[in-house]
């Protein structure tokens, strides 16, 4: 990659079910002075700001206009993305790759739980003319792509079940997590279908949360007193957004995004190249999928066998979601995928403590923005 | 760092109207073919597909970004949808400049779109989310009370009349007879724009633009593919965007920093000194009248206070010396927000290469300056393009 | 006419063609519901309101008095140290006289909106609230205005525990050189 850019501070606070003391500001101020002083550098050096977030998700429209104050960006070059946090990563290594500046913030945040209606709202993202007027609920699309994923791979669904057991246990090492618990395949088993075959146990929660992230180019990131964590490659894409037209089976724009960043990041066998994934697991077979699509297996069926058999725990060849992903540590909307990096970044810091995996030099994070969307961004980093 | 060199060889548009029967897709993808078509690529040719659209809550959708996704030529390719509220349309501009910029990729489509019909009973009222959802929305406002407080403030710190602010109308209007995109093109008096009804004192109606549905697209290539496809590229000299405090009620609004901020950072980019010198063509935002002049002087193409006279002396006429928004602007062509923007950054890519037709100012113009702005009268953003390949 | 761009397309409609059936046409009401969290400082700042009081937040280093509060100060980008009641009396700063509602319909009198300058705070503090109890052709920039408020039972913590601001008698801060509205 030219003009190599690295992470170089993160901030985020432990996602939780609720937050209620404090405001989306006071979250973000909150967590842009920990990214700060992470980052050893003042608010005031900071060149240029990208928030990811969504009007309808916060309950205000054009939703930029809250966003500079708290994070010291007030006549600054700020903008906002309605992508994942992983595609405003992508956005503040393109500013400083082209030379215009040396230092970004990325910054994301969950108020899931000031939501009243979420379904509601997931709905008003429905194609108007030809699907919102069906009147389905919109985790639907997840039960008809789970179906048609399964059939065509040959996975299962107690592989599939695999998938929260491990990820939920996990995050029970994740004191940022929301959701842990010590939980069995069979537990997951034996709880009711809400979107069939989709249990209820295999979609992650909504959480609020908030993460800000600094990036710096190579020389500010050396001539820097924190330790920087690499951005090797990022990638990102869309498949169709239309319900009758798109890839079910395949994750497209998963495959995409990651071709992209592979390419930059000189990749060519990432089962080998990369020890660690944090990939999304909005709903348990989406891990699966992503994995395939992220091209770990040569046949897909491989991924319902790798989980089940433990390769991918924290003490497994491939480790996957050793935070807990988001079935664990809680669907914080636009921050989702930033929530991933900074696991990513405590990881390759070393300073993951009772999650440190031992070896882990090059890990890579995926994010997905959910039903009824094909929205996705891979980044991939290392501590070298 | 010397910076990679990005040119717009393509630009289209729909036409604006204040109700369209496409969809919000239909609408970009006829703007993005007009882009393609005229720099006379396909598609396939694209790496990058950037997305600028203003709030969710006009075409009555939810993540409207990811549905518009197709219909802006974002299948299985790289798509960002970036917004800063009604300075996305120039913004848009930035981002797709830097996605070439960085190396990453060779060429990017941006494709701005607004159907603001969609909201009913009228769109003014999706407005009323704009505002902050504890401190001032009880208070039921509207759109046109912060462009009027704002008209208010610069007026009384400057001593400027309501009919110095008319004449924007007057010259916007009429340059837009000649727009074959345009909404409301029309041959007024001063005398017409003060008789209209006061929306807001001391906004009349015909000192508003309507709204809109519409779509604006543009191509942007790196300096070899730019070379290849057109020998008449229009280079991106300079990109500035700038974020004000959302606490508007603390800041004296009868100036905009926030576009003087923007403005310099593109100009400095863009090697200019003495932008009233080195500039020879203006698109700046006017979705109200007194918008134009305020920007203009938060351009630095105007001293403070002084751009109405400047107006009135003919300066910014079409066969001025400084021509202001002769594409007819957001008063004569229409507000479909965010492509709005994206609008004038069109007519510069036209004018720049002498293809504006009727609308052409004279004197083979070879630097202009395209802006908008929005959020809380909070955002700038400024793109300036030229002839010359810096 | 000729002129780039040379192929317009769409395709305009009146609202009239919809009415009469001419398109086909959806129609969808969102059901769209929050409770935000009010957080620290605008949570004080209502529970204050709701005893008839503004207050404001107090930055030391660069000695600014916010309103509304917030618990960071925007300029100096650090956490703000103290609460400060102001008073409930400003200056107008600007206004307007608006002719139609937030969904638009036409309105015979005024809606008087505008920017106050509170006392207390730093010069240049303002809130946004509307004015009333005044003749719309007399309101003027710096014309001294103060908060009229609900009765204590009828407030319920919300920037409408105040009605309007309306002038204090005979009072005029040259702010501006403001042109009298029509």
């Amino acid at each position: 990659m030219p003009n190599r850019v690295a992470i170089i501070g993160v901030g985020c606070t432990p996602a939780q079910p609720t937050t209620p003391y404090l405001s989306f500001k006071e979250l973000m101020f909150q967590e842009a002075e920990r990214a700060y002083l992470d980052a050893g550098i003042e608010a005031s050096e900071v060149e240029s700001f990208v928030t990811c977030a969504e009007d309808l998700n916060e309950g205000l429209s054009i939703f930029d206009e809250y966003t500079p104050d708290q994070l010291g960006a007030v006549q600054k070059p700020m903008h906002t993305l309605t992508q994942d946090g992983l595609h405003g990563i992508a956005d503040a290594v393109m500013q400083i790759q082209s030379g215009l500046v040396e230092l970004v913030v990325v910054e994301a945040h969950s108020k899931a739980s000031n939501i009243l209606t979420p379904e509601w709202i997931l709905d008003y993202a429905v194609d108007p003319v030809w699907n919102r007027p069906l009147g389905f609920n919109p985790h639907a699309i997840a039960g008809l792509e789970m179906n048609v994923f399964l059939h065509e791979t040959g996975i299962t669904p107690d592989q599939c079940a695999h998938v929260t057991a491990k990820n939920r246990t996990n995050a029970l090492r994740n004191p940022l997590a929301a959701y842990p618990a010590r939980t069995a395949p069979g537990d997951v088993a034996d709880s009711p279908y809400a979107f069939y075959p989709l249990r209820e146990t295999e979609m992650a929660r909504t959480a609020d949360g908030c993460v800000v992230v600094v990036l710096a180019s190579d020389d500010r990131a050396r001539a820097g007193k924190s330790q920087p964590v690499w951005v090797r490659g990022v990638g990102f894409a869309n498949d169709s957004s239309t319900l009758e037209s798109r890839d079910w089976i395949r994750a497209e724009y998963c495959r995409v995004a990651a071709q992209m960043a592979y390419r930059q990041a000189g990749i060519h066998n990432p089962g080998r190249d990369i020890h660690l994934f944090e990939v999304d697991d909005t709903y348990a077979y989406k891990e699966l999928q992503h994995l395939v699509a992220l091209g770990l297996y040569s046949r897909p069926g491989d991924a319902g066998r790798a989980v089940a058999s433990g390769v991918t725990k924290p003490n497994g060849e491939t480790p996957v979601n050793v935070s807990g992903g988001a079935l664990g540590m809680g669907l914080t909307l636009e921050a989702t995928g930033l929530y991933r990096v900074a696991e990513l970044v405590a990881q390759l810091r070393k300073q993951a403590g009772a999650r440190q995996l031992p070896h882990a030099k090059v890990a890579l994070a995926q994010s997905w923005r959910g039903v009824p969307t094909t929205s996705g961004a891979v980044v991939v980093l290392s501590s070298e | 760092m010397s910076m990679r060199r990005v040119a717009v060889v393509g630009a289209g548009m729909t036409k604006f109207m204040r109700r369209a029967l496409e969809t919000p897709k239909e609408l970009a993808w006829l703007a993005a073919k007009g882009a393609l078509d005229s720099a006379g690529m396909t598609l396939d040719q694209i790496q990058g597909v950037v997305h600028g659209t203003a709030p969710d809550a006009f075409d009555g959708l939810h993540m409207k970004g990811e549905y518009l996704s197709e219909g802006s030529g974002g299948w299985k390719k790289p798509y960002l949808r970036c917004y800063v509220g009604g300075g996305t349309g120039v913004y848009a501009i930035a981002q797709g400049w830097f996605q070439v910029a960085s190396g990453l990729f060779d060429t990017a489509l941006v494709v701005c779109e607004e159907k603001m019909s969609t909201c009913l009973p009228h769109p003014q009222a999706a407005f009323l989310t704009i505002f902050d959802n504890i401190t001032e929305q009880p208070l039921k406002p509207n759109l046109l009370w912060i462009f009027a407080l704002e008209q208010n403030r610069y007026m009384a710190r400057h001593g400027i009349r309501v009919e110095e602010i008319a004449r924007v109308s007057v010259k916007n209007k009429r340059n837009a007879l000649g727009h074959p995109s345009a909404q409301l093109g029309a041959e007024l008096t001063v005398k017409d724009v003060l008789a209209s009804e006061i929306m807001a004192w001391p906004v009349h109606r015909l000192m508003v633009s309507p709204t809109s549905d519409g779509a604006a697209a543009v191509v942007l290539a790196a300096e070899d593919v730019a070379k290849r496809v057109t020998d008449k590229p229009v280079w991106i000299q300079g990109v500035g965007w700038c974020l004000d405090t959302t606490y508007w009620t603390n800041r004296d609004l009868y100036y905009p920093e926030y576009v003087e901020k923007a403005a310099w950072m593109a100009y400095h980019m863009a090697g200019i000194r003495e932008p009233r010198q080195e500039i020879n063509i203006a698109e700046p935002y006017d979705p109200f009248a007194y918008k134009e002049l305020h920007h203009l002087e938060g351009l630095q193409l105007a001293p403070k206070g002084k751009a109405p006279q400047l107006l009135a002396d003919g300066v910014f006429d079409r066969d001025g010396d400084l021509p202001s928004s002769p594409s007819g602007g957001l008063l004569g062509v229409g507000n479909p927000i965010a492509a709005a923007g994206t609008m004038k950054v069109c007519e510069l890519f036209w004018q720049l290469r002498g293809e504006a037709g009727p609308r052409q100012v004279p004197g083979k113009p070879r630097r202009g300056v395209a802006q908008a702005w929005g959020d809380l009268m909070q955002v700038g953003t400024v793109v300036v393009m030229g002839t010359a390949q810096l | 006419m000729s002129g780039e761009p040379r192929t317009v397309r769409g395709t305009p409609l009146e609202l009239a063609d919809l009415k009469k059936g001419k398109v086909f046409t959806t129609a969808y009401v969102p059901k769209i519901q929050y409770a935000w969290d009010t957080g620290v400082a605008i949570g004080r700042y209502l529970e204050e309101l709701k005893n008839g009081r503004l207050i404001a937040r107090r930055c030391q280093r660069c000695q600014r008095t916010m309103v509304p509060p917030r618990m960071f100060c925007e300029r100096c980008f650090r956490s703000t140290d103290e609460w400060v009641y102001v008073q409930d009396t400003g200056t107008v700063n600007t206004f307007s006289l608006c002719y139609v509602s937030w969904d638009v319909r036409r309105l015979k009198t005024p809606e008087i909106p505008a920017v106050i300058e509170i006392d207390g705070a730093s010069p240049g503090m303002g809130i946004m609230h509307v004015l009333g109890k005044v003749n719309p052709k007399q309101v003027r920039v710096g014309m001294r205005v103060r908060a009229v408020w609900k009765p204590p039972p009828q407030r319920t913590g919300s920037i409408t525990d105040i009605l309007y601001f309306a002038p204090i008698k005979g009072k005029t801060t040259k702010v501006g050189t403001a042109k009298k509205p029509r």
